[in-house]
């Protein structure tokens, strides 16, 4: 993964001053916002289909063990195989397996963060099998080396230019502004690779506990070729997506697409039960369901089981500012954004990712638009509590905060910090303004000017008027 | 007649005195009698939101004994500070069921400011005049948090003399975010950038908000970028005192 190491203030260093990256993104967020906002009112009460989803996510989660169970059974049932991992290597383990006992030398892939979890195109090639990424925007990824900057939109840090670039680069095609031409030159190449292909991956939007049914949803394609025409399909999922019933189903896609893209629902949902029977037109001769752990099962046990409820829409990045202005490559995580700055410390430890849980202004507009109310700006508060418990404290930060705590509990240390503030910042304020302090606070002057105190707290003025009027509290 | 126990804030005790007169002057106009209980200092929220929970608990103890057991209505000039008591002081004393009930009951009486006219008192027209051109910043805290947006915008509507403009992307954060502005000054500062561009595109000769820390941040920008526009809090605008 891009960026895996580096540390966070190092990753947004180029970010913040890319005017062209975080309008790229504001064209694409602000247009997903509002679509989002649109479609959802096409819903007869999107407010009530959103706490429904939100109940249904919880008590899946709450029920996981019975109806992983209930899933499973129901997949052998329709002829799947189904495969546990603890963890990422694991479930590249097997995916390399499948493929090499089947002498598979290319697998075609549909779009899957789980995939991007795992680090599954790294085990494929280290193993000499060729991983094809076929969405078209991780096609443009692979084909560049970069990782996907959005759970949703891969390349949305991209313009249409930079894409014909790296197509003139990689492929020696002509240059184009031209989506549908670009669109055409990625179509010829990928085309013949899902006939040539002898397994197809995917990742799942969803699984149905009641009919051990698999769902994805794409808007290219790509997904239902990538699982219907090699021979063997492997559909890698996290052991908290599912939902007990195609009814339950039903809701979370309407809620799924308008989140996600403002859709009502997307050009392709697929509904995969098992391998191709006997009479069926088309379909994989095996599908395999490898279930993952990888840290799900400890999160679950943890005050974080509500983050379980996610159903990776992106609509916390669109609505976030910090998203839109470091982008998701910023984050040095799998999962950017507000969601992943919860889940990223979750699966690799705060001592990673301590700096994503502060990252965040806490605004608030990420738990507005999820669409099964998950409390992220919570979430953030509690991991911020244990990443400070583990002992990632700046030293001026602490000191800064002890001096605080200590004045905050004695009113007349704080009376007199507040008068000797006012006046030091009397001294050293021109006009009423200051306009550079020493380091760590020159954070805040480097970009603006700080006022200066006033020489007169508010409660010593009500103190005198309390007195000229004779008494009183 | 109504009388309330006012917690002004520490931003706006030490910083910005004349906002708290002004908060006392439009409620004392809407037939208020205010006290305000001795030995203030901050709610802790600083603290809170930067992990530093045990700091923030000995500082919400010190705000629960200032403020006492009784039941007259709080009233925070401040979204983010009545978030901090309304929301976050139970959740700070889960597992301690003594502090957790004191906690509670304040919670119970907190009223953000624009909040406690309105709805609790009823009032939108307190009778101050101010001219000019207003654009109103919606803080996170106060929308998103204390579910409060139409109440300043009714207020403010009912002062002779104040014209509204619309914001570009009101309710989108300033940058502030406590020590977020501190810690990550890179990433604050182009969202402060922009809520400053916007300001200026809207052709107010005012900002008007609710919270004094946004105010510091936005004012820090409009000043730095020479942007000759002034953040106001509400209560300035209502006790017709913006300066």
């Amino acid at each position: 993964m891009a960026g895996a190491g580096v540390p966070f203030k190092k990753l947004i260093a180029d970010k913040v001053s890319d005017i062209a990256l975080q309008d790229a993104l504001r064209r694409a967020t602000d247009r997903f916002g509002e679509n989002r906002v649109k479609m959802l009112a096409s819903l007869p009460d999107a407010e009530e289909a959103r706490d429904r989803a939100r109940a249904i996510r919880r008590h899946t989660i709450a029920n996981l063990d019975r109806y992983l169970e209930q899933f499973v059974g129901n997949v052998e049932r329709a002829g799947g195989v189904v495969h546990w991992a603890a963890d990422g290597a694991e479930a590249n383990s097997i995916v390399v397996s499948l493929a090499r006992e089947r002498g598979v030398e290319m697998v075609v892939k549909g779009k899957s963060m789980i995939g991007e979890e795992t680090g599954l195109n790294q085990a494929l090639e280290a193993a000499g099998i060729v991983a094809q990424e076929t969405d078209l925007a991780e096609y443009v990824l692979q084909l560049g080396g970069e990782a996907p900057s959005h759970i949703v939109v891969p390349m949305v840090h991209m313009t249409r230019r930079q894409v014909s670039h790296l197509f003139h680069e990689k492929l020696g095609s002509e240059e184009s502004d031209d989506v549908q031409r670009l669109a055409a030159i990625a179509r010829a190449q990928l085309r013949r690779r899902f006939v040539q292909a002898g397994m197809g991956f995917s990742g799942v939007n969803f699984g149905v506990a009641e009919t051990g049914t698999l769902n994805i949803v794409t808007n290219e394609g790509n997904g239902r070729l990538c699982t219907s025409l090699p021979r063997c399909h492997v559909a890698l999922m996290g052991i908290e997506r599912l939902v007990p019933t195609m009814e339950d189903l039903g809701l979370m896609l309407q809620l799924l697409a308008r989140s996600a893209t403002g859709q009502k629902l997307t050009c392709y949902t697929s509904l995969m039960t098992g391998p191709r029977r006997a009479g069926d037109a088309d379909g994989p001769q095996e599908v395999h369901v490898v279930l993952i752990d990888n840290g799900r099962s400890r999160i679950l046990a943890s005050e974080y089981a509500e983050m379980l409820t996610c159903i990776r829409c992106g609509a916390c990045l669109n609505a976030c500012p910090v998203y839109k202005t470091i982008s998701g490559h910023g984050y040095g995580a799998v999962y950017p954004g507000p969601m992943g700055s919860v889940l990223s410390p979750l699966f690799a430890g705060l001592g990673r990712y301590a700096d994503l849980p502060h990252a965040s202004s806490l605004c608030g507009a990420c738990r507005e638009v999820c669409p099964v109310r998950i409390d992220l700006p919570g979430l953030l508060l509690h991991l911020r509590r244990d990443t400070v418990a583990a002992g990632h404290r700046p030293w001026w930060l602490k000191l800064g905060l002890a001096g605080y705590a200590l004045g905050a509990g004695n009113a007349t240390l704080f009376g007199l910090g507040a008068r000797l503030g006012g006046m030091g910042t009397g001294v050293i304020a021109r006009d009423g303004w200051i306009e550079g302090l020493p380091a760590p606070l020159n954070a805040w002057t480097d970009s603006k000017d700080f006022p200066r105190l006033a020489s007169k707290t508010f409660q010593a003025r009500w103190r005198e008027r309390q007195a000229k009027q004779g008494g009183g509290v | 007649m109504q009388k309330i126990q006012l917690m002004v804030t520490c931003l706006i005790d030490a910083l910005a005195p004349e906002v708290g007169e002004c908060v006392v002057d439009v409620l004392e106009r809407a037939g208020v009698t205010i006290e305000v209980p001795a030995g203030q200092t901050c709610c802790g929220q600083p603290a809170f939101n930067g992990g530093f929970w045990d700091e923030a608990r000995a500082m919400a103890r010190h705000t629960i004994a200032v403020f006492g057991d009784g039941d007259l209505p709080v009233v925070i000039p401040s979204g983010s500070c009545a978030y901090m008591v309304a929301h976050h002081y139970p959740e700070l004393f889960a597992g301690d069921p003594a502090w957790q009930t004191r906690a509670e009951k304040l919670a119970a009486r907190v009223y953000e400011f624009s909040q406690f006219l309105v709805d609790a008192l009823g009032v939108t027209a307190l009778g101050a005049h101010c001219e000019g051109k207003f654009t109103y910043h919606a803080s996170c805290h106060l929308l998103r948090g204390m579910k409060v947006h139409r109440q300043p915008l009714a207020l403010l509507a009912k002062v002779p003399g104040v014209e509204l403009v619309p914001l570009a992307e009101e309710q989108e954060c300033c940058g502030f975010g406590g020590l977020f502005s501190i810690k990550y000054p890179e990433i604050s500062a182009v969202m402060m950038e922009r809520k400053v561009q916007n300001i200026a595109a809207s052709g107010a000769q005012y900002v008007v908000g609710c919270d004094l820390s946004c105010l510091l941040n936005i004012n820090g920008g409009l000043h730095r970028h020479k942007v000759p526009v002034k953040g106001v809090h509400l209560a300035q605008v209502l006790a017709g005192k913006v300066g």
